[in-house]
């Protein structure tokens, strides 16, 4: 059914479709109406035969659907940036133990500085705990991931993290094509556990494994995350012949048949990446999107299949490993090791912190691309002015302060004494 | 692809108001997408929403830099935020106020638009008239019915209804149909 709806509000729908019996949240900062929502639902009785439980931390949650996952029930929990940090010790344990929770992470900056808005640090941070990590591009997509995500998680027994740009989606207000019950039902079959605690029939779950066979429990976890390079594109072609829409599997593509430049992104921004390849289309340049819908596992292959023989690859980000780069061009570049003739790949990290990510900049980039090359990463719309100030003024001053305060007052100094052009 | 920025400040309703829009935008077959300035939002701070309307999918995610209409739900706000910014030539204007744009200072910016796409209704005063509460944001969706044509009025009262159920939803209603008149009425009178 066709319904005008909040991004958090569509999220919940949809999970409350897939007849989740344990949801536990932490509801406080940062976190989503999503929980809120099914909170409501389940007071209302519109979720029947589902637990919620309010709990004391983002710890607490994740040990709550840990625990409940392991007694045999359908867990979901959601959270975002410092929420998943200060349950991350749990984050690693659901997917040590093969638990198939699917969590929802309402992707937002992590401090310091402090930060409510969005980007992808909280989803980079929980990269390589063996979680499945899917970015939705729109609410639609989301509705669509997180219901796929279920399936996903009780095939393999892993747990699934969907990941929904923080407020550019969950706060957005458009429309969704919710499923109906029964579509979803047929789609997603109750949740038959490999492994339960169940006092017929007692086993433990959560062995300590030493130096003799910690490689090889490791080593099937990720042959597990393996398979699902292969269920996901099963997955979404199923999917698709029953509700219609295409989610593109491990990753989709946009006007990508003849590019010579490929951008890869993942997540909200691609949607203003597609307006601005339709618009340099438009202008003669060759150009294409590759949306990257799985980032765990990563479709290397696949990835590696559409960028060979492409003169360039732009890849967008919203987060950037210190030190090193970006992830997703890390990632992109590691997709094509070994490959000749490969492309000339180049990194853009953008949108940190809740920065947009506009049009016009996305066209400077990509024409820049074309002309000048740059080694490492790019940062979008990088304020040089205040930056050099800082860097002479750190330079000058031994006790130079704190840095993001130091910022700020430059960038309020600049506000009040307009630099004449 | 038509674009309303909204300002406000907190507890005005500045984001339900984007909301309420493009869910009547919807109920007549569009496409609409509507999103708030993210921020720790505070009562009584400047606030910003945003809503376009479009007949095909809208996948930018941008914020709206160069609005087809301004709706101003606070006149205080002409001296705190740069409200004009990126108006188009061509675009609308609606401001809550009791006063004229000659007493706000603005019949530049209102020259520089086209004959009829600004108008000022007393959004505060109906809301307190028909809801009780100084809430301006129903008055001023029917007045901008009344003034784009881009959503019919029906359709904004029922998105209201949507939003407010029972007696509330039929005070903003009230609301809304009022400024829709009172703004039909004077477009009328000018043309």
């Amino acid at each position: 059914m066709l319904k005008q709806t909040e991004g958090s509000y569509a999220t919940a729908e949809a999970i409350a479709l897939c007849r989740p019996e344990v949801v536990c949240a932490y509801p406080i900062t940062p976190q989503t109406h999503i929980v809120e929502g099914l909170g409501e639902m389940v007071r209302s009785g519109d979720l029947k035969n589902c637990e919620f439980i309010n709990v004391e931390s983002e710890f607490a949650a994740l040990s709550v659907a840990i625990g409940a996952s392991a007694a045999g029930a359908r867990a979901y929990t959601a959270t975002a940036s410092q929420g998943l940090l200060f349950m991350a010790e749990a984050v690693y344990n659901a997917a040590g133990l093969g638990l198939p929770i699917v969590m929802t992470l309402g992707n937002r900056a992590i401090g310091a500085p402090i930060n409510i808005w969005n980007d992808h640090s909280d989803a980079m941070s929980m990269r390589d705990a063996g979680w499945l990590q899917l970015f939705a591009e729109s609410n639609q997509d989301s509705i669509d991931l997180h219901i796929q995500a279920f399936r996903l998680a009780e095939e393999l027994s892993m747990p699934v993290m969907v990941c929904v740009d923080g407020f550019i989606l969950t706060h957005a207000v458009e429309r969704v094509d919710m499923p109906d019950q029964a579509d979803v039902d047929a789609f997603l079959p109750p949740y038959e556990p490999v492994q339960v605690l169940d006092p017929a029939n007692p086993i433990s779950i959560g062995a300590m494994v030493g130096p003799d066979a910690f490689t090889e429990v490791r080593f099937l976890q990720h042959y597990k995350e393996t398979l699902a390079l292969r269920l996901i594109p099963e997955f979404a072609a199923e999917f698709k012949t029953r509700f219609g829409r295409d989610t593109g599997g491990l990753l989709r593509t946009y006007r990508a048949d003849d590019a010579e430049m490929l951008v890869v992104a993942m997540g909200s921004i691609n949607g203003t990446i597609k307006d601005t390849i339709d618009e340099m289309r438009a202008d003669g340049f060759s150009i294409g999107l590759v949306t990257i819908v799985s980032f765990r596992p990563f479709p290397t292959a696949a990835l590696r299949a559409l960028l060979a023989g492409r003169k360039h690859v732009v890849v967008i980000e919203k987060s950037f490993a210190v030190g090193m780069g970006g992830q997703l061009a890390n990632n992109v570049d590691l997709a094509l090791r070994n490959t000749p003739a490969a492309p000339q790949v180049h990194s853009v990290v953008a949108g940190l912190g809740g920065r947009s990510i506009t049009r016009a900049s996305l066209h400077r980039v990509f024409r820049r691309a074309l002309a000048q090359s740059w080694e490492g990463a790019h940062f979008l719309d990088l304020n040089e002015d205040i930056i050099g100030k800082e860097l002479h003024h750190v330079r000058k001053v031994r006790r130079s302060g704190p840095t993001a305060e130091n910022l700020l007052r430059r960038l309020e100094q600049a506000a009040q004494s307009p630099a004449v052009e | 692809m038509f674009q309303i920025r909204i300002h406000g400040r907190g507890g005005q309703g500045v984001v339900t108001a984007a909301a309420v829009l493009s869910i009547a935008a919807f109920l007549e077959d569009k496409h609409a997408q509507a999103f708030p300035s993210f921020g720790s939002e505070r009562m009584g701070a400047p606030v910003v929403s945003f809503c376009r309307i479009d007949t095909k999918e809208i996948r930018l995610r941008e914020p709206i830099v160069v609005p087809d209409a301004l709706i101003v739900q606070d006149v205080t706000l002409f001296k705190a935020v740069d409200v004009f910014q990126g108006l188009k030539d061509t675009g609308y204007l609606l401001v809550n106020t009791n006063q004229s744009f000659g007493d706000l200072h603005l019949d530049a910016v209102v020259a520089k638009l086209p004959a009829g796409h600004a108008v000022t209704v007393p959004a505060t005063e109906l809301a307190l008239k028909h809801i009780g509460r100084p809430v301006p944001n129903a008055a001023l969706l029917g007045a901008f019915a009344a003034l784009t044509g881009m959503v019919r009025l029906d359709s904004v009262a029922k998105a209201i209804r949507e939003e407010f159920p029972g007696k509330i939803g039929d005070a903003n209603i009230a609301a809304a149909t009022e400024a829709h008149d009172a703004v039909a009425a004077r477009i009328r009178t000018a043309a």
